[in-house]
């Protein structure tokens, strides 16, 4: 076949590309997408089977039969399980916006720049010479198909670059790549246009493979049966139908092992399945669509290797060619080239996706964060690096595939198909512990996470990459240390050694220094995120602690700086909408607000990036742990609010059996004061009866004796008098209730009061002959108080003494004495008595309205009450004596002027002030 | 005609004496319930006027004794009384007063109603 209708077609199929690219594109645009089914993901996930697989299997196969499966059955035994890690590792990229492999560790621990530098410079090297091996089976495929059946298709490199058909594929493919996969600085906007083409490239090598087979098993030959009994009968191949397990079983499984954690962490299975997804309910469709993939395109491999060997028996051909070497042995061109693009779809569709995660990760961990930190750099680029970001982009997926061509042309010449895809295998797995202890373990640090990334790396270069190397003397001991470290034998060996010792290393170092090392409460927040994820998806940007200030206007600039103008507002717009409030430019931004920015920002620069960012106008605290512990105890708090709201109830059932007390007693008051109120007002009705009637009695009879009309003028006056003194009792009760009653306090003798009161009432006690007997304390102490409210003390209990004793035997008793500070004085009479069981409450004021009997008591029953208080206010006391058989015995305490004084000046300058 | 009058209070007792003193009256005075009933008892009156609010006994125990007494129960009964709420007028009633009248009273038209009372009971006894 000429070499130019193969370059020909190999454009037209990438014309083709293209094609769909923009189609799927289109479709998104119009809200019709074309890979939002279950469908197109599992066959995006197929970017798995690289030209390695397509064409090597059958290599491997020849070589070693079944053994080549063990890289299809690693992902499909693990996919149950595959399918639990992946739905929450897509929850955490899609709420952190993670944009890569490397991102995701840098983002999980403490959105480490290093880290993320460390793990993008490790997935270059790792996955560089891969890519190249990619371009080598570009160039394979082209050369084979030129090549005839005699010349026993080898394979020779062009002179130079220019005349390289694979140098010109390259830089179509690196088109392609940035016009479909780096057009919108937002990475985690997906590109629908990309994954619309490597779904449609997926179906073309498995179509592709199965045409071969079905060729080879019925027209090369007439059955399988028939390829399978006559490779029977050949002694060498005999061998490759034995599985011999007791030889092999660690070795599958080990690569088992391997080939599922590279379907996780080679950052081309990463864009497709994380970054790519759009729902993930795919996944459980993916779960058996992708093995079922990857069952039909193995099932015809053993045939295509045994019918291979037998055809070309007598001849010295690669194995690797049996694809496209049998039907061109045939003279079958249209399978030839069928075939040739399945492989060559198998290559691109490799290329493609790689080539867009590894240049995501270079401009997003590298690139930008030192960009971040130059500020006079940034100043240069203007306020929209969207376009700046879209360059460095672009020119990384460049350089990335410019670098993989170069490996190609002057390393890659040597190095078989199948086993560098293994050696990037066992590099790529050196971040299982970081991701998945990562997604798990909520301890594993920052310091943890890049240790074991060292140790596995620096293992994997000494037992992997560095024997192989020509620079290594022979027998040196760098060549030797695979067979010093070695424990088994097998095909795969150097593999399987390098795989465990780099694993064992990084495990440890990541176990050892994640205990040793402390993490800082920002770092264990953002592991807290990651492992409990389903927790913070919804309330994500409500939980993340964030604790500074910022201004929206400025906010607002970061993102259109990195999203161009238009966007940032409308995503603001979006943001401020759903969550029901109206962000101001010139406010200060919430901490909801900082954390939503920042993860947009994310999406379009890496996690470390937006946080170094967002650093620059959020002037940020530290959080310390006590922070953390108030954010947890608030959690706590709502947690208890049931209790405490329980409590409240309880508190306020308290308070409204109080309230009832109260207003109870209110009311009993209120009644009191009614009842007060009739009592006085009855009271009154006493004296203005006898007033109105002589009053009346006077003007109707004209004719009365002087004697008589002077009797009548006399009681008239006595009841008026009597009258007045009620209503002076009823006010000043109302004064010392209200605490109005101010005493006007002197040092006074209780000696000349009591004379005084004896006085003034002499005349009633004359009339009734009463002996009174006066027993007063010689140079009795004196006392402070109002002297005239003590007098109407002593006035009202002699009169009350008067009034209960008999006429003509009636005896009253007044002492009084000094005693332990006090004066004490006793008013004792031999009348009726008190006929009550507790006299005490003869005090009351309301005692003759609450006991309003028809048995009318002495007096107003006023006088008491008053003179209780009275009693009171001066800071004494006053009481009934009980037990007497016979008459009255009252008696009160008031404290001399010394024991006042000592009292205090406070009690003194105010005078003494009602307390009740 | 003989009248007795009953009352704790000094005064108005003076005052009421005079009153029926003045209206050719024979009045008898007591200064509680104790003592209207010995007087009732000795004198029997045609009209007491009764204060209800007396030390002992008062005046609701001596109407009721009143009207349980057959000599007396012909007898008009007038309440002077401070009380003067809806409930006590009732209570006087139930316990067979004529009258009622509350303090402070009018004394022209306390003289009136002891005689239209006393016309009333002589009317009946006719």
């Amino acid at each position: 076949m000429s070499g130019g209708l193969i370059v020909i077609i190999s454009f037209l199929y990438l014309a083709i590309l293209f094609g769909l690219a923009f189609w799927g594109e289109k479709r998104a645009g119009k809200q019709k997408s074309l890979v939002n089914n279950p469908y197109v993901y599992s066959l995006s996930l197929a970017v798995y089977c690289t030209a390695w697989t397509y064409f090597g299997s059958v290599g491997r196969a020849y070589s070693g039969g079944i053994d080549f499966l063990t890289i299809y059955m690693g992902p499909t035994f693990m996919m149950p399980l595959w399918y639990i890690v992946m739905r929450k590792m897509i929850r955490i990229c899609k709420v952190q916006r993670i944009t890569s492999l490397a991102d995701f560790i840098s983002s999980r621990y403490d959105k480490s720049v290093g880290l993320g530098t460390l793990v993008t410079i490790f997935c270059v090297i790792g996955i560089l010479p891969y890519i190249a091996l990619q371009i080598k089976a570009l160039d394979f495929g082209i050369q084979i198909l030129q090549a005839d059946s005699m010349s026993g298709f080898t394979i020779t490199t062009s002179a130079s670059i220019l005349s390289d058909n694979a140098f010109y594929l390259a830089l179509v493919l690196g088109f392609f790549t940035i016009i479909y996969g780096a057009r919108k600085a937002d990475v985690t906007e997906r590109h629908e246009g990309m994954v619309t083409a490597i779904a449609f490239e997926s179906i073309l090598k498995l179509f592709a493979f199965l045409l071969v087979g079905i060729f080879v098993c019925w027209f090369a030959f007439d059955s399988p049966k028939a390829i399978f009994s006559l490779a029977a009968e050949q002694e060498a191949l005999s061998k490759l139908f034995v599985f011999d397990g007791s030889s092999h079983y660690l070795e599958w499984l080990g690569i088992s092992l391997l080939a599922a954690f590279a379907l996780v962490l080679l950052p081309r299975q990463f864009q497709v399945s994380v970054v790519e997804n759009v729902n993930e309910q795919h996944i459980e469709k993916a779960i058996w669509l992708f093995p079922a993939y990857l069952l039909l395109i193995n099932l015809f491999v053993i045939p295509i290797a045994f019918g291979g060997y037998l055809l070309f028996q007598n001849q010295v051909v690669d194995p690797d060619t049996f694809v496209l070497a049998i039907p061109l042995l045939f003279e079958n061109n249209w399978i030839a080239i069928i075939a040739y693009l399945g492989g060559f779809a198998a290559a691109t569709s490799m290329i493609i996706v790689s080539t867009i995660a590894l240049s995501t990760m270079i401009s997003n961990q590298i690139i930008m964060p030192t960009l971040l930190n130059r500020p006079a750099l940034l100043a240069r680029l203007g306020n929209d690096l969207t376009k700046a970001l879209l360059y460095m982009r672009r020119s990384s997926i460049l350089v990335i595939l410019i670098l993989a061509y170069l490996y190609y042309r002057f390393a890659g010449q040597d190095i078989s198909l199948i086993n560098f895809g293994l050696i990037s295998f066992v590099a790529v797995a050196q971040f299982a512990p970081a991701v998945f202890g990562g997604m798990y373990w909520k301890n594993a640090s920052k310091r943890g996470a890049a240790a074991g990334i060292w140790a596995g790396f620096i293992t994997w270069m000494l037992l992997l990459v560095l024997p192989s190397l020509p620079i290594i003397k022979e027998m040196s001991l760098i060549q030797r240390l695979p067979e010093l470290l070695a424990f088994y034998e097998g095909p795969q060996s150097n593999i399987l050694i390098a795989f465990f010792w780099s694993m064992f290393f990084n495990v440890t170092c990541y176990i050892y220094f994640s205990f040793s090392v402390k993490q800082s409460s920002r770092e264990r927040n953002q592991a807290e995120v990651f492992v409990d994820i389903n927790k913070y998806a919804r309330v994500f940007e409500q939980s993340i602690m964030w604790k500074g200030l910022a201004y929206v206007k400025d906010i607002e600039s970061i993102l259109a700086k990195f999203m161009g103008e238009v966007k940032a507002k409308k995503q603001l717009k979006k943001y401020a909408a759903q969550q029901g409030k109206t962000i101001q430019s010139d406010e200060r931004a919430d901490a909801q607000l900082v954390n939503h920015a920042e993860s947009l920002l994310a999406g379009a620069i890496g996690s470390a990036s937006a946080r170094i960012m967002m650093s620059s106008v959020v002037k940020e605290e530290e959080i310390s742990i006590n922070e953390v512990l108030d954010i947890l105890k608030e959690s706590q708090q709502i947690m208890s609010m049931n209790r405490e709201l329980q409590d409240k109830s309880d508190e306020l059932k308290r308070l409204s059996d109080r309230l009832w007390e109260v207003n109870e007693q209110l009311r009993l008051n209120d009644h009191l004061k009614d009842e007060f109120i009739s009592t006085v007002t009855h009271e009154m009705r006493t004296p203005i009866t006898a007033i109105k009637a002589f009053g009346e009695i006077l003007l109707d009879n004209k004719e009365l004796e002087d004697d008589e009309r002077n009797q009548f003028l006399s009681v008239i006056v006595k009841e008026a008098v009597r009258m007045s003194r009620l209503i002076n009792q009823v006010l000043d009760i109302e004064r010392f209730d209200s605490g109005k009653q101010k005493l006007e306090c002197t040092s006074c003798s209780i000696q000349e009061i009591i004379n005084e009161a004896i006085a003034s009432l002499e005349q009633l006690i004359n009339d009734k002959k009463i002996v009174l007997v006066k027993d007063i304390q010689q140079q009795i102490p004196p006392i402070y108080a109002d002297k005239d409210r003590i007098l109407q003390v002593m006035i009202n209990l002699i009169s009350n003494a008067i009034k209960f004793v008999e006429e003509g035997s009636g005896k009253i008793i007044i002492s009084a004495y000094y005693i332990d500070g006090d004066i004490k004085v006793n008013v004792i009479d031999n009348g009726k008595g008190i006929n009550e069981e507790q006299p005490e409450l003869l005090f009351d004021k309301f005692y003759q309205a609450q006991n309003q009997n028809t048995k009318k008591p002495e007096g107003s029953g006023l006088g008491l009450a008053i003179t209780k208080k009275i009693i009171d206010h001066h800071g004494g006391k006053i009481w009934f004596d009980k037990g007497l058989k016979q008459g009255v015995k009252i008696s009160f305490l008031i404290p001399s002027e010394r024991k006042y004084r000592r009292k205090g000046a406070m009690d003194a300058s105010e005078g003494v002030v009602a307390k009740d | 005609m003989k009248v007795l009058v009953v009352d704790d209070e000094p005064s108005i007792l003076m005052s009421l004496e005079f009153l029926m003193r003045k209206n050719n009256y024979e009045v008898f005075i007591a200064r509680d319930g104790k003592e209207a009933i010995e007087i009732l008892n000795a004198e029997q009156p045609q009209v007491i006027v009764l204060d209800i609010m007396m030390p002992e006994v008062d005046g609701y125990e001596v109407c009721e004794y009143i009207r349980k007494t057959e000599a007396l129960s012909k007898m008009g009964v007038i309440f002077l009384s401070a009380k003067s709420k809806e409930s006590d007028l009732e209570k006087a009633f139930q316990l067979g007063a004529d009258r009622y009248i509350s303090k402070p009273f009018a004394t022209k038209n306390l003289l009136v109603q002891i005689q239209e009372l006393i016309e009333e009971k002589e009317l009946r006894a006719i």
